[in-house]
């Protein structure tokens, strides 16, 4: 037998759509200077927040956006069923020491910058399947934290090709509920991993494009919906040059998105006033334009139907030294005012 | 032809998306890097000889000078990494500020910086070398290589009158 709730290939549809109760998102300094800088609800103007190392600085800022988050909604921790979290540090440090400080019972998830969205699909899935009231969802990266992971040590002198994006220091966090007044999350498609040969990680944008593309497609075909029935198709961190693939690959899958995308890589930083090459990357970019932007969009009525898709580059410093290419996922929910 | 076409075995798929990627992908301002390597790293040159000048007036023979005027960049390198405006100007001078003895300064300088908080043993200590290890190693055994020729192909060689 189907399963109840799940149309076509890879979409889930829910019964009693979950809620968006409150969101919360902190920025770094250089995400402060950009043009979303009024949607955050903070701007750290030091990359260290006032701790003795990057790493520590970003679980202070995840965990102070969680916080926010949990008082805007005006209910206590102990009332969360699951938190849902994840961030780009190996073994998901940031997530599950914050995790540990808030100790509500805990699901790591890592779908590297997709995560935010991949905890959306998660945790509304929790709750319409009965298994939660309350479930807190969070995502961050750190500039410094990542770069020294992934590439080089910061102060390294390096040039970087054009197609480079800009890891942004940032997280986001949101509550969703069973029930309340906000915006509501009406459908998920969880992604297949999409893997069509770019092993540059310096060009994220055209590894995770075809993954987009994938989860759009099955999104649309599995709702029997079409690109009119939304407002905005809103990626992750595709950056210029894979905004650009993603939009000539869905031309050649039937569909012409372009008049309706935004990538979240693109509205989080003037990108040549800010010296960022193809646009912003990391975690936090989707969660900090989702938390921020989009979410006062939905509550202004602005924006009615908006599919987000987290993408994210599944890869490690290793697998590009071994010469593998990346991996790419694209988790999609559909948000709605 | 289609720029692609989803209905193709992957193999296919991979070729034809690889393509577009390509088409699509920017390509490096190379004249623009080319002088700005070409005035950053020629400057840091004429510092450098500068200081062996000055090294030199002040009564070092050639060999000292030299060697004073190379431990002088390398300080300024590494105050410069310190400070925070060595990555900036290496964003645009590029190969101008890692090919000269500067830019090995600022790679070993650069993780020091940052692996502190492992401590100075497992992170200072080994992590020292991440960058300019490589050019060490490939460093020394192109010495030794070449000293291996010149040995035997050298003006005098090994067994020779």
């Amino acid at each position: 037998m189907a399963a109840p709730k799940k149309v076509g290939v890879q979409t889930v549809v829910f019964s009693n759509p979950p809620v968006v109760l409150s969101t919360a998102a902190i920025a770094g300094a250089k995400e402060g200077q950009g043009p979303l800088a009024g949607t955050f609800d903070k701007v750290l103007e030091d990359p260290y927040y006032g701790e003795d190392s990057w790493e520590k600085a970003e679980r202070r800022m995840l965990q102070e956006t969680l916080e926010k988050t949990i008082a805007k909604a005006n209910i206590k921790p102990q009332d969360i069923d699951y938190l849902l979290a994840g961030d780009l540090l190996n073994q998901i440090i940031s997530a599950n020491f914050v995790a540990r400080a808030l100790a509500i019972p805990f699901i790591g998830l890592y779908g590297a910058c997709s995560t935010i969205y991949e905890g959306l699909a998660v945790g509304a899935m929790l709750i319409d399947g009965g298994f939660a009231q309350y479930v807190l969802i969070g995502s961050s990266s750190h500039h410094a934290t990542a770069e020294r992971q992934y590439r080089f040590p910061t102060e390294q002198g390096t040039q970087r090709p054009p197609a480079a994006q800009w890891t942004v220091t940032g997280a986001g966090g949101i509550l969703l509920a069973a029930s309340g007044v906000g915006p509501r999350i009406t459908h998920a498609t969880i992604g297949r991993v999409v893997d069509l040969g770019s092993a540059d990680p310096y060009n994220m944008g055209a590894a995770m494009a075809p993954a987009a593309a994938n989860t759009i497609t099955s999104h649309l075909s599995d709702t029997q919906r079409r690109v009119e029935d939304y407002d905005m198709f809103l990626t992750g961190d595709l950056g210029l040059y894979g905004k650009d693939l993603l939009e000539k690959l869905m031309l050649e899958f039937g569909h012409d998105i372009a008049p309706k995308h935004s990538d979240c890589g693109l509205l989080i930083f003037d990108r040549v006033k800010q010296d960022v090459h193809a646009g912003g990357s990391g975690c936090g970019c989707p969660a900090m334009v989702t938390c921020g932007y989009i979410m006062q969009q939905l509550r202004e009525k602005k924006l009615k139907r908006v599919l987000g898709i987290g993408t994210g580059a599944l890869l490690s410093p290793l697998t590009t030294q071994q010469g593998e290419s990346i991996p790419a996922v694209g988790h999609a929910v559909v948000l709605e005012a | 032809m289609r720029l692609f076409d989803p209905s193709k075995p992957l193999e296919i798929q991979k070729r034809q998306y690889q393509q577009m990627a390509k088409d699509v992908s920017p390509k490096p301002p190379v004249l623009r890097n080319c002088l700005w390597a070409f005035a950053v790293g020629g400057l840091i040159c004429a510092i450098g000889q500068a200081f062996l000048s000055l090294f030199l007036r002040f009564g070092l023979n050639t060999l000292d000078a030299g060697t004073a005027a190379s431990i002088t960049l390398v300080f300024l390198a590494a105050l410069l990494t310190g400070l925070g405006f060595y990555d900036e100007i290496a964003r645009y001078a590029g190969a101008g500020t890692i090919v000269p003895i500067t830019g090995f300064a600022n790679s070993m300088v650069a993780p020091a910086i940052e692996a502190r908080t492992e401590g100075m043993v497992l992170g200072v200590g080994a992590r020292l070398f991440t960058i300019a290890g490589p050019i060490l190693v490939f460093g020394i055994v192109t010495a030794w290589l070449v000293g291996v020729l010149y040995y035997l192909f050298g003006p005098n060689p090994p067994g020779g009158s």
